[in-house]
């Protein structure tokens, strides 16, 4: 273990599992979520929606609508500036500022059934609909194309007549659906393939799923007269939703106070903004608070879920196992606009692996559906899919140990990465070993049950970061951070905090702050809230420290640097060691005023040294050849988890990365009919999984710690959900006898499979 | 919308022979309420029947029970009698939605919603159950196999209302059963469901069945060759063989997002073949216990 970062036993608090502190306001339902705010005479925000997957907009007469009694105000593209091309960051996923003004409401075209094209306030949700059926909107119907490989055709419809596809040399001359090429690699792969014995090669399909939060998108504008904004919404980064909306209003960003609610889950879906800039334009107009809130119809057809893609993978190996070269090329479907995680895939393809020759291609793929949005690891889980599967047939083909096949070529502190840098912390090796041992992997399996295994990767990430810690004046701490809590980061950040003080957790109270109570914070996202704002609560408490002993050399006047803080205690060091009695916090927080005024430890950073998670799941199933329904039957989830400053937590994201991933193989998919209409925009069609369908998820937390945080930190929450597809695959291929290429493994498709009608 | 709660069925009755507009019966309202939520239909007349007494009961008159259309699934679950000699109705209405739907949604509601992948209504078509309506004209019985036309579409006339389902007087030595087939585990829709019931001889030979599917076509249906094929066997394979040609042969499904056509047919031979095996076991089983 590296000296930066202290034994786990040094511990008190981190390690520990004490009770959430959100915990009871969520159970007894008293928690303010995105929909739960009222303000006096609130009108009632609704959006009208393209039926259409693709159309010229010819004309949208509001006049109707805005002559009903009781309506307030309507916007429409007329009411927004366009805006010129200019890449910004949101999550994990960059957009195109061009294209958030149009897909927040259209411009020229729609470009996916459920585009948005007008909104309305109203005094009711009754004459809100009454209005949206009298706005006219006069289409010219296009030809569709919600189909990745199809778009990809050159005689496909084409959503932006003048897309020329990026990456690509010399420059194409006509235009395309591909916005993008991007590579990655080392090596020469012909030159690997050639020394291969075993080459398999395969071509992949996954279909659109959703993030599946259960909390729809909600807010509340209100614009009062002189022009300043609130807005209370559910999103994973209040500064990122404040920018869009000022950029797509024309205001100054500080105009707009946002507050993030309590969140009903996000997993990178709520790092974009679809109702917000609405719900302020219309309150600037009506000069009334607006609410609005989407219906899961809503949430299904016209936000962001993740991509339906085609993977190709080649992998060739020596009988021994290692790995001679590899290839694979993501195409991704984007929707409606450019900024598939194509780039991701492409990028975490290989990345457990060390390689001499590898090659990865990611396309990015307009088709007419929803601009993609984050979802957890963004691009990730698809491109391991492939992978992971093609790997195990490997394995297979040449006789050796799955696991040992990963072993003989992982990644190690030192590896130059598949996609470029060299890894500094990586766990990988330590993972495998933990999965080898691990008694799930060597228990017998029933006839008829397959055991499958897999691995995932996902780079995490830190960013700009602002933390605020106040010490009151009874010694209480109020810790105010920035990221909004998705999984128990303000318990985290209070351990981490009552660590560093020596005070204890029920005296430190942490928040979420506003925009206009921190400084600038990047959005909770790329598993990066608790490494990041745990990383700046940490160096804020180190602050705090040293202005508490500042204020004690003042009270004994000596010099700052003879005093030392240890276990919560102020003590004079050195020469004056034992000159002066110890002062606690609290001794300092009552003589404040008198030392100098209110104390506080302040950080802002933009934060380094992120180290990537990387996961491995063992998985047991059992697929019903009379009705092709496979059953998850036994499930363990290994993770090189940095340091697991609450494990309960930790554990958690673990099994729901592990839930989502099960719904992805085995029923969650967008349902297109020939007219580009979703045919399954609810979530009786849209099958997540329910709690009966799935086994108690083993959890075993790999610690090797992370050097470059305080507190040996990882992100934890994104790479759960990459392995489970390929392992679920694997288990099936193993027990049931049929390989798998295309997702969801739905009973449907497995049973046609089985009785060998073709389709995979 | 104008909301009533009449507490006769008579004036039920009126209203909804009189109603102007669109006009709805609400039962549990597990079906219209989520309807009306997301905008599909938007009465301008509800109709709450739960304060009819003779819609919120069940009676057993001379072997037969008369249930209140208006019983929600869980009251039926509790009822001591009524799971031991009918499990098959039972269970099926007690695999509509969850643990909290199932305390509101009714046999009358799941019936009249006239979905054609209705859980209960197989197993109540497997029963021989009938539905007494009462309307303008009086009151009249049908057999529930005929009450459902198509998908939204009922022979129940304007101002019908059912009122409640009659299950027959059983014999020694019967039993029903249902299974349905979801992706899921529970909170779901049947791809297929497979209501049957079955009377045998001492002997364990089978003399009489029913069987009901439904999500295989444009409604529930009756399924008259399964139950002959299986007449006279003690479930042998080629009786067995028989069930599922049957069963097979009556489906004419669609296409759609939750199976293909192949793959419904392919369910409802897998699936009476296992639900005759639950019911012959329960029918067996039931000479232990006094009908």
């Amino acid at each position: 273990m590296l000296d930066t970062v202290a034994k786990k036993s040094d511990y008190k608090v981190v390690g520990t599992r004490p009770i959430r502190p959100d915990g009871v306001d969520k159970v007894t339902g008293r928690a303010r979520f995105g929909a739960d705010l009222n303000l006096p005479g609130q009108l009632v925000g609704r959006v009208l929606r393209s039926p259409h997957p693709h159309a010229r907009l010819v004309s949208i007469d509001v006049s109707a609508a805005a002559a009903l009694d009781g309506v307030k105000a309507i916007v429409t593209r007329e009411d927004f500036a366009d805006q010129p091309p200019e890449l910004t960051a949101a999550g994990e996923m960059m957009l195109n500022y061009r294209d958030v003004v149009r897909n927040v409401l259209a411009r020229e075209k729609v470009l996916y059934e459920g585009h948005a094209i007008a909104a309305v306030a109203a005094i009711s949700a009754a004459i809100a609909r009454k209005a949206l059926r009298l706005i006219r909107v006069d289409y010219e119907i296009l030809p569709h194309v919600t189909d990745v490989v199809a778009a990809m055709a050159p005689d496909a419809p084409l959503l932006d007549e003048a897309m020329i596809t990026a990456g690509v040399t010399p420059t194409p001359t006509t235009p395309s659906n591909i916005a993008k090429r991007v590579d990655f690699g080392h090596g020469d792969i012909d030159t690997g393939f050639a020394q291969a014995d075993v080459i398999v090669e395969r071509e992949f399909r996954t279909e659109s799923v959703h993030q599946g939060y259960i909390e729809p998108q909600a807010c509340v504008a209100n614009v009062a007269e002189d022009g300043q904004a609130e807005l209370f919404v559910t999103t994973q980064g209040q500064w990122i939703v404040r920018g869009h909306c000022a950029k797509l209003l024309g205001w100054n960003v500080n105009r707009i106070k946002v507050t993030a609610a309590e969140m009903g889950g996000g997993f990178g879906g709520k790092t974009v903004v679809y109702l917000e800039p609405l719900a302020l334009a219309l309150s600037a107009k009506a000069r009334r608070p607006v609410k609005m809130v989407m219906t899961r119809e809503e949430v299904l057809k016209a936000t962001g879920p993740t991509s339906a893609a085609r993977v190709r993978v080649k992998v060739g190996a020596k009988k021994d196992g290692r790995i001679t070269a590899a290839f694979a090329e993501c195409a991704y479907g984007a929707g409606a606009f450019a900024g598939s995680p194509a780039g991701g895939g492409a990028m975490c393809a290989f990345a457990p692996y060390e390689l001499e020759h590898v090659a990865t291609i990611g396309l990015d793929v307009l088709t007419n559906r929803p601009k993609v949005s984050a979802y957890r690891a963004p691009g990730a889980p698809i491109a391991a899919f492939a992978v992971e599967s093609v790997l195990d047939e490997i394995a297979r083909t040449i006789g050796v140990d799955p696991i040992d096949l990963r072993l003989k070529n992982a990644a190690k502190v030192g590896t130059r990465s598949t996609y470029g840098p060299t890894f500094a912390a990586i766990g990988f090796v330590e993972l495998l070993q933990a999965a080898k041992a691990h008694p799930h992997y060597s228990a017998p399996l029933p006839a008829g049950q397959g055991r499958g295994v897999a691995a995932g990767f996902w780079f995490n990430v830190g960013g700009d970061t602002a933390v605020q810690l106040t010490l009151n004046e009874d010694a209480s701490v109020t810790l105010t951070a920035g990221t909004p809590d998705v999984g128990g980061l303000r318990a985290s950040l209070g351990m981490m905090v009552s660590e560093e003080l020596g005070i204890p957790l029920d005296k430190i109270r942490t928040q979420i702050g506003d925009t206009a109570s921190l400084a600038y914070n990047f959005v909770t996202g790329g598993s990066r809230s608790t490494f990041a704002s745990g990383m700046a609560s940490v160096e804020a408490a180190r602050a705090m420290v040293k202005e508490l002993a500042a204020r004690a050399a003042k009270i004994w006047d000596i010099p700052v640097d003879a005093v030392k803080f240890e276990d919560g205690m102020l003590k004079p060091a050195g020469d004056n060691a034992g000159k002066y009695e110890p002062m606690s916090i609290r001794d300092i927080a009552r003589q404040m005023a008198k030392t100098g005024g209110p104390i506080v430890g302040y950080a802002t950073l933009n934060a380094q040294g992120a180290a990537p998670g990387l996961a491995f799941h063992i998985v047991d199933t059992q697929t019903d050849p009379e009705t092709g329904k496979t059953t998850i039957l036994r499930y363990t989830a290994l993770q090189d988890v940095g340091r697991a400053i609450h494990p309960a937590f930790v554990e958690g994201q673990m099994q729901g990365g592990v839930a989502q991933g099960i719904g992805w193989a085995l029923n969650e998919e967008y349902v297109y009919g020939a007219d580009g209409r979703m045919q399954n925009a609810g979530f009786l069609d849209y099958r997540v999984p329910v709690a009966s369908d799935l086994p108690m998820i083993d959890t075993v937390m790999v610690e090797v710690p992370n050097p470059r945080h305080p507190y040996g930190v990882k992100g934890v929450g994104e790479a759960p959900i990459v392995p489970p597809m390929a392992a679920i695959a694997n288990a099936v291929a193993r027990g049931a006898g049929v390989r798998f290429t295309q997702l969801p493994m739905s009973p449907p498709r497995v049973l046609a499979a089985l009785s060998g009608q073709g389709a995979r | 919308m104008r909301y009533e709660a009449p507490d006769r069925i008579e004036k039920a009755v009126d209203l909804l022979a009189s109603a102007a507009g669109e006009a709805r019966v609400l039962a549990g309202g597990t079906d219209l309420i989520v309807q009306m939520k997301s905008e599909i239909v938007e009465p301008d007349l509800v109709i709450d029947v739960k304060r009819i007494a003779e819609m919120r009961g069940v009676v057993e008159e001379g072997g037969a029970f008369r249930i209140g259309a208006a019983v929600s699934g869980a009251e039926l679950k509790e009822h001591p009698r009524l799971r031991k000699v009918w499990p098959g109705v039972i269970e099926a209405a007690n695999l509509i939605g969850s643990t909290q739907v199932q305390g509101r949604a009714t046999l009358g509601g799941n019936l009249c919603n006239a979905s054609p992948a209705a859980d209960s209504v197989p197993a109540l078509i497997a029963a021989g159950a009938k539905v007494i309506i009462a309307g303008p004209a009086g009151r009249r019985e049908l057999a529930v196999e005929d009450v459902v036309l198509g998908p939204r579409k009922t022979a129940l006339a304007k101002g019908e209302i059912v009122v409640a389902f009659v299950l027959p007087k059983r014999v020694p030595l019967a039993a029903d059963a249902y299974l349905r087939f979801i992706p899921r585990t529970e909170m779901d829709i049947a791809v297929v469901g497979c209501g049957v019931d079955l009377t045998l001889d001492p002997a364990g030979k089978i003399i009489a069945a029913r069987m009901g599917l439904g999500a295989v076509a444009a409604r529930p249906l009756l399924v008259g060759e399964a139950g002959a094929a299986i007449i006279g066997s003690s479930l042998d394979e080629p009786a067995l063989a028989r069930l599922e040609a049957a069963a097979r042969a009556a489906c004419r499904p669609i296409d759609d997002k939750r199976g293909t056509k192949e793959f419904r047919v392919q369910i409802a031979g897998v699936l009476a073949r296992r639900v005759v095996h639950i019911a012959y076991e329960r029918a067996k089983a039931s000479a232990k216990v006094s009908t």
